[in-house]
């Protein structure tokens, strides 16, 4: 630990900060934003404080403060920073880098990033340590060793050796908790550390940063946006909203007694009733035995997969990362042409190939992507984005169009004042919802929707899933719905097909889905999404080492 | 190193070899294409018809043009550049003077402009957007903006004429002492620095900072490090490849782009030799100059390109 000057148990003590930052708009004036107002807290040594609240509550931008740093241009101009009894703001560049590295330090959303390509790990997990002269080189890695070996990371000797490139997601996420911890700080600020892993990765990480933080004694500030994760590892619990605090408690308070209507609409976010259907006589869409493959033939991606999607319900497709849920959805497009098997529509095979489908095929089958605004061309306004589909499956003009284009934005909840706007002055989920008017325009039997509720926040996806419900009913719409989020499918699901390394490994109705006896892997992907719950992590954990053990 | 690598770097080499063909072909068919005919060159136009014919049969200029390019191309594997006709030389023998003279040149200017440059860069990174970065990039700029003539005319005036530190002109041959020889292309090497500079400085400074978005750089800010370590040790070197590709452009101009600075300071080498035989047509001479001069900018591409292979951390060190 570095020296303490503090005589009482204060660690950090954040007083009224202010935090603002410059923002030049198209066509207007540069003018000053104020990001975070007057927030205080303070955190004991060795306790962990969860930050939480949607993107842009000024989260980051606060955990960041306690290392006196601003990113990208943003300015800390109001309030003080006392760490180990001193006010950090004050210390000048060079106090601040001694702190930096030593008494905090930083553990970031996507390790895969924040690990520099050129080095090997073992030298980037030292560095700290041995700039500020904390340990030698040699005590510095057997330190970092004894940390991999804690973190449970496989071979703990050796991976230092290797370059980022070379170790999974899950593991760079821990080797970069093993690079704060090496220094023996007496603060790590987490970073959302887990949001960009997949859920059966999480678990792990989130496992192995819990028992670090017991074992270590260091104090943390866990930033994240999902209460779930944060109601495992903090003792207390602050809710930020716009750059103000809402509310702020113990672990159990919050989520068991929130105060603030705006925290328990976090709380409670996740609860959507949605009445299973039950599957038509026939199915409008049917994909049998498909095979497909990237790279010639060579990696298989998708192997014998067969599903049916019935009128007006949703199917949804649930995995991790490269378990074929995206290319399933590029097979069925004509995107990929599958090596084998093949898709039908109304009774009818579909051309492979998407340069082989007439018009009206591709008008019965649209998508939405996770990226809404990469999806949008910025140079177009809502109005021309939307107005695309009219003209060019249907040959509407004027104000035929235009009538159209109004009724669709009616539909998705925006008024008819979005015409004229441009992508870049929507937020995340007004740019979704455009993308859901635009794929509705067509009016197609089938929409696919590609993780579209996971780059967003809690409550803005929420508004989405509710308003994708809703127009299912009003269009008669089927949807494939591709996601990794198990609270998501219970909302919307009719039907659910997991998959995993190519393969469905469970198929059927929602309810037959869910309800036990499990295959493993579904056991493990259902056991593995957090649960607003203290003590849900060592029951799972436990649960799942039963079951590993089991098998 | 790891198959991927050799088998990256054996392609590479393959290409260049491929290149080099193709443009020893494009050479030869281009000085073909010219109007006028050896034979008639050499002996003039007051030469009487069956000279003109014994020497055309003597020189084989008879044979098909694959042939005789064949014959070229077999030769030149052989060390055999032919002999020039405006002097009766053998052409080899006189280039590898003269090359070795343009690749001292070459060196010196290289020894001084690339780590030059590249410092230059790293400290206008430092800096950016501020004085020093202003006064480093306008300073460069200035410097490529004149003509290379002008520069080296400035260098004479000031060093050799009104200071006479150094000579004005650089005449070398084989005899002249290391230390002579140094001191002769001083001016020469200067100029070149000044016209090089620039480019491997911006290109430099554009590399690093688009690096210095990466979330890695904040990393390293937050454990404390100085801002120069930061880019020495963190920026740089994923900024390498974009470097040597720039360095290597420059230094294939400082081997065959010097001509007007060889001809300013009478410095014998392959670009003056070029220029030379250019004004008297001789054929044979610009050929081989000209692939020369190709096979140095291939060869240094290639080095370039083997440099980027090596410098990828994920081809070097596979999964």
């Amino acid at each position: 630990m570095a020296d303490s000057k503090a005589s009482s148990g204060k660690l950090l003590d954040i007083r009224n900060l202010r935090i603002e930052a410059t923002v030049y708009p198209p066509g207007e004036a540069p003018k000053t934003i104020t990001l975070v107002h007057d927030v205080s807290l303070t955190l004991e040594k060795g306790k962990v404080l969860g930050l939480i609240g949607e993107s842009g509550a000024g989260k980051s931008t606060i955990g960041l403060s306690s290392m006196a740093y601003g990113r990208g241009g943003v300015r800390i101009t109001g309030g003080e920073v006392i760490l180990n009894g001193r006010d950090i703001l004050k210390a000048g560049p060079k106090g601040v880098r001694a702190l930096r590295g030593r008494e905090v330090c930083y553990v970031a959303q996507s390790a895969a990033a924040a690990f520099n390509p050129a080095h090997k790990l073992i030298d980037q997990v030292v560095e700290a340590a041995l700039l500020h002269g904390t340990a030698t080189r040699a005590e510095a890695e057997k330190r970092a060793v004894a940390l991999f070996k804690k973190l449970s990371l496989p071979n703990p000797e050796m991976i230092g050796e290797r370059y980022p490139h070379q170790v999974s997601g899950g593991q760079l996420q821990r080797v970069m908790t093993a690079m704060a911890l090496c220094s023996e700080p007496d603060l790590i600020v987490f970073d959302e550390p887990t949001t960009a892993l997949d859920v059966t990765t999480q678990i792990d990480v989130l496992a192995a940063i819990k028992d670090a933080i017991r074992d270590t004694h260091v104090a943390a500030l866990y930033i994240t946006h999902d209460l779930a994760v944060v109601a495992q590892v903090s003792d207390e619990i602050m809710v930020l909203r716009h750059g103000r605090l809402v509310e702020w408690g113990g672990t159990r308070q919050i989520i068991k007694e929130p105060r603030q209507e705006y925290t328990n609409a976090l709380v409670s976010v996740h609860e959507i009733e949605h009445k299973e259907q039950q599957p038509g006589t026939a199915p409008f869409l049917s994909v049998k035995n498909v095979t497909a493959a990237y790279g010639g033939g060579h990696v298989k991606v998708l192997k014998n997969v067969s599903v049916d999607i019935y009128p007006g319900q949703t199917l949804a497709v649930v995995g991790e990362s490269g378990s074929g849920k995206s290319t399933l959805a590029r097979a069925i497009t004509g995107l990929l042409p599958p090596e084998e098997g093949t898709v039908t529509f109304d009774g009818r095979p579909l051309a492979n190939r998407l340069a082989d489908r007439p018009k009206e095929d591709l008008r019965q089958l649209q998508m939405i992507y996770q990226m809404a605004d990469v999806a949008m061309n910025p140079r177009q306004t809502v109005g021309t984005i939307i107005g695309r589909p009219l003209e060019f499956y249907f040959g509407m003009k004027g104000r035929e169009r235009d009538k159209r284009v109004a009724e669709l934005l009616d539909e998705i909840e925006m008024g008819k004042g979005f015409v004229d706007r441009y992508p870049a002055e929507l937020s995340g989920g007004q740019k979704q919802r455009v993308c859901i008017a635009r794929s509705l325009a067509a009016k197609p039997k089938l929409i696919i929707c590609d993780e579209v509720t996971s780059a967003l926040d809690p409550l803005v996806a929420h508004g989405i899933l509710k308003l994708l419900l809703n127009l299912q009913q009003h269009e008669n719409v089927a949807y494939l719905f591709i996601t990794h989020d198990l609270a998501t499918v219970k909302s919307i699901a009719d039907s659910i097909a997991v998959m995993y390394r190519g393969e469905v490994v469970r198929y059927g109705s929602k309810s037959k889905v869910l309800t036990p006896p499990f295959d493993a892997y579904t056991d493990l992907l259902l056991s593995s999404v957090p649960e607003m719950e203290i003590g849900w992590l060592e029951k799972a954990i436990k649960g799942r080492r039963m079951e590993s053990a089991g098998n | 190193m790891s198959s991927p690598i050799l088998r990256l770097v054996a392609q590479r080499i393959l290409l260049g070899l491929v290149l080099l063909f193709a443009v020893s072909v494009l050479i030869f068919a281009g000085t073909q294409i010219l109007p006028g005919d050896v034979a008639q060159a050499i002996l003039g136009q007051s030469a009487t018809p069956e000279a003109l014919a014994n020497l055309r049969e003597q020189l084989g200029l008879n044979d098909p043009a694959w042939l005789r390019y064949v014959h070229w191309l077999w030769g030149i594997l052989h060390g055999d550049f032919g002999t020039a006709q405006s002097s009766g030389l053998d052409i080899a023998s006189s280039i590898s003077t003269r090359l070795k003279n343009t690749l001292f040149l070459a060196a010196c200017a290289a020894i001084v402009a690339v780590p030059l440059a590249v410092i230059l860069g790293l400290i206008a990174v430092r800096y950016r957007d501020g004085f020093v970065d202003k006064l480093i990039s306008g300073l460069a700029l200035a410097s490529t903006s004149f003509p290379e003539f002008f520069i080296g005319y400035v260098l004479i005036f000031v060093f050799a004429v009104h200071w006479q530190i150094f000579p004005s002109i650089s005449t070398v041959d084989d005899s002249t002492p290391f230390l002579e020889r140094l001191q002769a292309v001083v001016l020469p090497a200067t100029a070149l620095t000044l016209v090089v500079l620039a480019h491997m400085m911006r290109m430099t400074r554009a590399a690093i900072l688009n690096v210095m978005q990466s979330a890695y750089i904040e990393t390293a800010e937050l454990k404390g490090l100085k801002p120069f370590d930061i880019i020495r040790k963190h920026a740089f070197p994923n900024a390498i490849a974009p470097v040597v590709n720039v360095v290597m452009l420059n230094l294939a101009y400082l081997i065959v782009g010097v001509v007007v600075v060889e001809v300013i300071f009478v410095y014998p080498g392959m670009g003056q030799y070029l220029v030379d035989h250019v004004a008297k047509r001789d054929v044979p001479v610009v050929q081989a100059v000209g692939l020369i001069f190709a096979a140095v900018y291939i060869t240094l591409n290639i080095v370039a390109d083997i440099a980027a292979i090596v410098a990828n951390p994920r081809l070097r060190h596979p999964k």
